[in-house]
């Protein structure tokens, strides 16, 4: 009897979480073809579906797997810079294929660099995987500085560190310039297309975390010694939601990087690595329905503040560490539980009489 | 550097002292000539043990004499220094925790370890990992084989669940269950890995004397419907007395005594590791 | 080649003097005080306001700085850090976030996104010779000199004085420490001081080495420094100092022979190796999880 309703509990949450993007996705809908949305916020649409597919797969590692990583932008821009040079290259596609074909290679790039940097990083522990995505997350933005791509009619010439080796002819066109980043983008990324991904992803990690994959994973992350005796491997399975997450991150990018016309390495670099992990935790660690609200709300809110100019992000600091205290010290929360209770009570009684 | 005392073998049997109904069967558990240092310092030396395919054997000895060392070094979560671990007739040389359980070894904790977040039947799914047969992707497709699977895995967690008449606590999470449903939790997910040979860490500690005589009964029970072997650590002198068919004694890493509760009971060494010696 | 290795034993000397400052802070609180980096602008931009604005001498300047960082840092720790002693590191490492943000946003607004122009301290002071021509700056000098004195003086304090030993006590077990009858909090707020005003040091170097100043000055050399802490093993005063030497000069060395655009990730990337060969750093100690 309470299995059944436990089973049911957990897709229910899964079904509020689609529930809450398509919600999203049609008022915000509405509000463009009605034309009710200034075009600073309808600007940002593309950007807040791919922060949180950026928030949902964080959450993944952080949260799922237990895992504090520092780095999740850097696969972002693997998959930006890819799905830029794959969509530059496939130049006269038809619009949705030139647009999967680049999120399904940024995104495998994007898997292939977290493998990569899974195999050695995997091994460490807490605060010292914290510190080593985070130079891997540098890293990749370094290199990025230094790739020079162009495409011409013989194909794909890439470059590192000095543009003139890539040896294109006369009529090449640079695609990715150094420290300039990716340049003439077409911006074929469309609001429904992220908030699809954004849903794809969702089902991917829901369905995981309800599975006995997704079982082993939070095993290993409560007790990894205990998990080891019933015969999990760690490695693994930190693997999978690490190689997994960081692939979603680069399908993020992707999206994220064929909605502006230019692109600069430095946008995807430990800041925003930083930025995402703080919707993660603001939005509660492992829930993604948190992870969802909290990147749409942080995404916006700076938009919100614009009236107070210079003082906005002085104010998002400080909503930030307010919150992480109320939340988080064992009084306050005391305090704060009490009061909502006592909401609580004063509005059934309310609505009683 | 060998800091162990001095201690007299006398009145050791054979290592391979085995119940008579387990004879004519392969041993489970085979451990010779073990033995672990840390850092200069011997934890554990000259283990020799040979366990019979449903034998209980109690493993005793007083705090520190290396009890819970022994059940690392054979779950493989310490490699041993010296010696030989056989388990079902293989040897455990340079395996993985993760490789012994596959081999048929799976045990609780001194220290309740459980998937503290996860669910009183999630916990038991994971003992349960290894013989659900569907893939990672089958999960996140939900192909038809995910829900064959998993409804059997449910099925079977709540059957193992009742041994212990925790079925109705299924959708409890495990760090609000009360300590000795902790405890009784920890064998059952052991259980469900399908071991050969079951290590108890002390099972019966914070239980009051009505529910560890409920635990005897159903460490009897486990033994004789799964036809498996237990390895138990127990402070609990009337339980391991009660069930145990061997007992082995440890003191300062060794073995000081081996043989039957009765045979243990009259044991001057025995008596004096645990009460002490006059000094004069 | 020689005036490259001072040039780097000098920058990481500055490293070192940041690294300690988390090192001490990680060592004793459990937690990355990611604000420790905005600290050092802080006091990069008192030092600068009371040299050019009201034409104090630098040494006064400094001593200002660091005493205006002491109390900035003890602020920290007792309104953002103290409240989540109980909570997970990760909401902790957050609150430390906000802090940088709340920081350097502040900055931003006292004194503007434009750089300032860093004065030279040792104007009057001319580089010196060193055989083979190569020519060291009084600041590298300085710098590492005042690395050698912080750190013997460090390791005199944590061995000898009674608040250093009290330091040691609760970094290892907070519990017992309680129970000796050491104040905890106590000794946590003047580990953030001494942490602190160490920063306020390596701001004034490190401006005046790499002259222009701006609110996000401390972020980078405040993660390098963390990672430097990292490298020589989080929690050793030793380590930081070797940790913080060894990244620097790496990074002269890369930017001068290999590239100065990839400078940064071959410092990332040895720190790296170290972690894959030495999971908790060179001077790290290996810590097994009790079964």
């Amino acid at each position: 009897m309470s299995i059944t309703k436990k089973a049911s509990a957990a897709s229910k949450k899964s079904f509020i979480n689609y529930g809450i993007v398509i919600i999203f996705y049609i008022v915000f809908q509405i509000l463009v073809s009605t034309g009710n949305i200034t075009s600073a916020l309808k600007g940002q649409l593309i950007p807040i579906a791919c922060y949180m597919i950026m928030a949902v797969s964080l959450n993944l590692v952080v949260g799922i797997s237990g895992e504090l990583s520092l780095g999740h932008a850097g696969f972002m821009s693997v998959g930006a810079f890819t799905a830029v040079i794959v969509s530059a290259a496939m130049g006269d596609a038809s619009n949705p294929a030139r647009l999967v074909v680049s999120i399904v290679i940024g995104a495998l790039l994007a898997g292939l660099a977290g493998f990569l940097i899974g195999i050695p990083v995997l091994r460490l522990n807490g605060d010292y995987l914290a510190i080593v995505t985070l130079a891997f997350g540098e890293i990749i933005k370094n290199i990025l500085n230094c790739l020079y791509v162009g495409i011409d009619e013989k194909g794909i010439h890439i470059a590192f560190n000095n543009p003139d080796a890539m040896g294109m002819s006369a009529t090449g066109k640079t695609v990715i310039n150094g420290p300039m980043g990716a340049v003439g983008i077409s911006k074929i990324s469309t609001f429904t297309s992220a908030v699809v991904l954004l849903i794809l992803v969702l089902i991917v990690i829901q369905n995981l975390v309800n599975s006995r994959t997704g079982r082993a994973i939070m095993a290993i992350r409560d007790n990894r010694i205990a998990a080891e005796s019933m015969g999990i491997s760690p490695m693994k399975y930190k693997m999978l939601a690490f190689t997994l997450s960081a692939s979603m991150a680069g399908a993020a990018g992707a999206v994220y990087a064929l909605n502006y016309s230019t692109l600069v390495p430095k946008k995807f670099d430990f800041n925003t690595s930083i930025l995402v992990l703080v919707f993660v935790v603001l939005g509660g660690i492992g829930s993604m329905t948190g992870s969802l609200i909290a990147a749409g709300v942080l995404v916006v809110l700076p938009e919100l503040l614009r009236k107070f100019s210079d003082y906005r992000m002085l104010v998002y600091a400080i909503v930030l560490i307010l919150v992480m205290l109320v939340t988080n010290n064992e009084k306050l929360k005391g305090r704060m539980d009490i009061f909502a209770k006592k909401m609580r009570m004063k509005v059934s009684k309310g609505g009683k009489k | 550097m060998s800091k162990s005392p001095e201690v007299k073998l006398v009145n050791v049997p054979s290592p391979n002292f085995v119940p008579e109904k387990d004879l004519g069967k392969p041993l489970v558990l085979e451990a010779a000539h073990l033995g672990i240092d840390f850092g200069g310092l011997v934890a554990v030396d000259e283990f020799n043990i040979g366990i019979g395919a449903t034998e209980i054997c109690g493993l005793i000895g007083p705090n520190g004499a290396g009890k819970t060392t022994i059940f690392n070094l054979l779950t493989k979560v310490y490699e041993p220094t010296r010696g030989t671990i056989m388990i079902g007739g293989k040897d455990t040389h340079n395996m993985t925790p993760v490789q012994v359980n596959q081999l048929g070894i799976a045990r609780t904790f001194q220290n309740i370890r459980l998937f503290d977040k996860l669910t009183v039947e999630e916990n038991v799914k994971i003992g349960l990992h290894n013989h659900m047969g569907y893939h990672t992707l089958a999960g996140v497709f939900r192909l038809p084989n995910y829900w064959k699977e998993e409804k059997k895995a449910h099925e079977r967690a709540l059957e193992l669940l009742d041994i212990f008449g925790m079925a109705d606590l299924a959708g409890v999470r495990a760090d609000s269950l009360p300590y000795g449903a902790q405890r009784r939790l920890e064998i059952v997910r052991a259980l469900a890995t399908g071991p050969k040979l079951l290590l108890l860490d002390e099972p019966a500690a914070g239980m009051n004397p009505s529910e560890t005589e409920e635990l005897m009964n159903n460490i009897r029970k486990i033994r004789d419907e799964f036809q498996i072997a237990v390895l138990l650590i127990e402070h609990d002198m009337n339980l391991v007395m009660g069930i145990c068919e061997s007992i082995v004694v440890l003191n300062f890493g060794r073995i000081i005594a081996k043989g039957t509760p009765s045979q243990i009971q009259g044991n001057p060494q025995v008596i004096e590791a645990y009460l002490g010696t006059h000094r004069g | 080649m020689l005036a490259h290795l001072i040039n780097g034993i000098s920058l990481g000397s500055i490293y070192a003097i940041i690294a300690l400052g988390y090192t001490m802070v990680y060592g004793i609180a459990k937690m990355l005080n990611f604000a420790h980096g905005d600290v050092i602008m802080v006091g990069g931009y008192v030092s600068f306001c009371f040299m050019s604005y009201m034409n104090v001498p630098a040494p006064i300047a400094v001593l200002l700085a660091m005493a205006i960082c002491t109390v900035l840092g003890i602020t920290i720790e007792r309104l953002a850090y103290k409240p989540l002693r109980s909570a997970t590191s990760l909401a902790v490492l957050i609150t430390a976030i906000g802090m940088s943000y709340f920081l350097q946003n502040s900055a931003l607004i006292i004194w503007g996104a434009n750089p300032k122009a860093y004065p030279n301290i040792f104007k009057d002071i001319e580089a010196f010779e060193m055989v083979g021509g190569a020519r060291v700056s009084p600041v590298a000098v300085v710098a590492i000199t005042a690395n050698l004195v912080i750190m013997i003086i460090l390791t005199l304090f944590t061995s000898r004085t009674k608040m250093g030993k009290a330091m040691r006590a609760v970094s290892e077990d907070k519990g017992a420490a309680t129970l000796m009858g050491i104040n905890v909090n106590f000794t946590i707020s003047m580990t953030f001081a001494i942490g602190s005003g160490l920063a306020a040091i390596a701001g004034v170097l490190l401006c005046t080495a790499y002259p222009t100043l701006m609110p996000t000055t401390g972020s980078m050399p405040g993660i390098k420094a963390f990672t430097a802490a990292v490298f020589g093993g989080i929690g050793s005063i030793p380590g930081a100092m070797i940790g913080g030497i060894l990244l620097g000069v790496i990074e002269i060395l890369a930017r001068a022979y290999i590239s100065s655009e990839l400078a940064d990730a071959i410092v990332f990337g040895v720190l790296i190796v170290v972690l894959i060969f030495r999971p908790t750093g060179l001077l790290g100690k290996q810590i097994h999880e009790k079964v």
